[in-house]
């Protein structure tokens, strides 16, 4: 019988001929934690005793949530991990660094991984082909010493992408559209796959913002095929030799089957307090909107600054407006400034942050105040995320929010020049 | 056999809600961030609960965020298990791993304010309150190992390696 692509990787890994159900024990190819679960998971390796990191050069700490600190409390917690990474010989990634699951895609995911990561969004480098999910603290601090995990094989939801994406509609409107309609908890436990022949033309940063909110209807994972556009990726990278090819067999058995037309599409917005309560932007069309947030692992890529800045190049930010732009790294923040889109940006009015999470999580840089809303491009709306349970957040593509910062209110993009 | 009182929530209790993120820098003070536990779903959880009471949610409890601090302040607030219609992936693995029992069952069977007792062995919740006795979705063998060792630290400790 064939298989899923989260058969054939665990099946691969393990050596074993895995099918949905089974559990088993798998390799882990890298551990990663971030600055707000990194201390956690931290504690409790240390307290297992161990002498040392299964896999040092494997193991990576990110600090980026809330980077540069904005809190003594937080700035302790960096300064643990830091001296953890060097005590261990783990890898860090410090502030100004990049959001961890951008850096993984550019630097250190491979087609047929198998990855963990104490944040949810660790699911973004199934945009590779990578068996990638979140965990808590204690299930990594298991992996940072035993070098393996424990994987329930999860059942499979089989996304057929069909047809084009008109234009000024994106990926993101294609996982909001698919959220929005199985619901926050439509694939819990599931893999999620994508395929297809709207697959087969998506470059891998579309991928990687759809398989990043994968963990929004629930999945365990989110996966895409290893093919000509991950080579394309990772040779852009200077990665070529990391890329192996990698599908689904033709006759793998899925649970459920769900078409999904692009040229159907419309700019999707989640309205607040759940990513699956969504609706057409027209719907919207209208809403005042205080702040507008560009970036995130979702939506922070060189991409995203360039579909921004073709909207706002020329005009200025509606001045009841606040654009934020935090570009996901270094690497996308260069290129962004030597296309000349952070230009574009700023002379536009943005407010352009250092790489990192920036107000994702409300930490800082851009906390709402009471009965503020925000457009933001991140892949979370619930009560309080970003820092006020009394601000509201609606999620949307990079050029709807875009287009609403030129207009002061929510916007169809497709109605700006 | 656990004893304690039903503090019933709604559908699709997030980790924001558990553990405000706002409050990231109180991670490393667990029993300070443990105050705040439940704070923007209700207020006054944290003051009420007692040490063997029961969080009772929705369908989707615990979605979002992976962060395992969202479990262990439920646990430090007393609760003796969480009970919901249906509980995110990692916030239920994250349970397990930190010794909090999670019990799948029709919670719309369950009033705020009821009494409660769990039999985790037999798989049954007995409401003292309306006299319904409840059946609970059996916890998967792997987890039950792991949660019978009082958690994933202590199962680890204890066998070295994955014995599952």
């Amino acid at each position: 019988m064939g298989k899923t692509l989260a058969e054939k990787i665990l099946s691969m890994k393990t050596g074993l001929d895995v099918k949905p159900g089974d559990i088993v024990v798998s390799p882990v190819d890298w551990a990663l934690v971030q600055d707000t679960t990194g201390p956690l998971t931290v504690r409790e390796f240390l307290s297992l005793g161990l002498p040392k990191l299964a896999n040092p050069t494997h193991t990576i700490l990110f600090i980026d949530h809330a980077a540069p600190s904005p809190q003594k409390q937080l700035s302790c917690d960096h300064t643990f991990l830091r001296k953890f990474a060097k005590d261990y010989g783990a890898v860090l990634s410090d502030v100004g660094e990049g959001v961890c699951h951008q850096i993984m895609a550019e630097r250190y995911a491979c087609p047929g991984d198998v990855i963990v990561g104490a944040d949810s969004h660790t699911v973004t480098a199934g945009g590779l082909g990578a068996f990638a999910t979140g965990m808590g603290s204690s299930d990594v601090a298991a992996a940072f010493g035993l070098g393996k995990t424990w994987f329930r094989v999860p059942e499979t939801y089989f996304i057929r992408l069909t047809g084009k994406l008109q234009p000024r509609v994106t990926a993101k409107d294609v996982i909001l559209h698919l959220i929005g309609m199985i619901g926050a908890d439509g694939a819990t436990y599931k893999s999620l796959e994508f395929g297809g022949p709207g697959v087969a033309a998506m470059p891998v940063t579309d991928r990687l913002t759809i398989a990043n909110m994968a963990v929004e209807a629930g999945a365990k994972v989110g996966l895409f095929p290893s093919d000509d556009a991950t080579l394309e990726y990772l040779t852009q990278q200077g990665r070529s030799k990391d890329h192996i090819r990698l599908f689904a067999d033709e006759d793998a058995v899925y649970e459920r089957v769900i078409d999904i037309d692009l040229a159907a599409l419309e700019p999707t917005v989640a309205k607040p307090h759940t990513v699956d309560n969504t609706a057409a932007v027209g719907e919207l069309k209208g809403m005042k909107v205080d702040q507008v947030f560009i970036g995130t692992c979702t939506n922070g890529r060189l991409e995203d600054l360039k579909l921004a800045a073709d909207i706002l190049r020329g005009k200025r930010r509606n001045p009841a407006t606040r654009l934020l732009v935090a570009p996901a790294s270094p690497q996308v923040m260069l290129a962004g400034m030597r296309m000349g889109y952070i230009q574009d940006l700023v002379q536009a009015g943005a407010t352009i942050l250092p790489p990192g999470c920036a107000g994702c999580l409300g930490v800082h840089q851009g906390v709402l105040g009471d009965g503020e809303t925000c457009l933001s491009t991140a892949n979370r709306n619930f009560l309080g995320r970003m820092g006020n349970p009394e601000g509201l957040i609606y999620l949307s593509s990079t050029p709807t929010a875009a287009a609403s910062a030129v207009t002061g209110v929510i916007t169809d993009p497709r109605e700006v020049a | 056999m656990l004893k304690g009182k039903a503090f019933k929530f709604g559908d699709n209790i997030s980790t924001d809600l558990i553990a405000p993120g706002r409050l990231v820098h109180l991670r490393s003070n667990l029993s300070e961030l443990a105050k705040h536990v439940l704070e923007d779903a209700d207020p006054t959880f944290s003051s009420r609960v007692k040490r063997g009471d029961f969080v009772v949610g929705g369908s989707n409890f615990g979605l979002g965020s992976s962060r395992e601090h969202a479990p262990v302040i439920i646990k430090m607030a007393g609760v003796s298990a969480v009970l919901a219609k249906s509980v995110a992936r990692i916030f239920f693995r994250n349970a397990i791993n930190v010794g909090l029992p999670v019990l799948v069952c029709d919670t719309d069977r369950i009033d705020e304010g009821d009494e409660l007792e769990v039999d985790l062995a037999a798989g049954v919740i007995f409401d003292k309150t309306n006299g319904r006795t409840l059946t609970f979705g059996k916890i998967p063998d792997a987890m039950l190992a792991i949660l019978n060792e009082g958690g994933l630290m202590p199962y680890i400790k204890k066998h070295g390696d994955f014995k599952l």
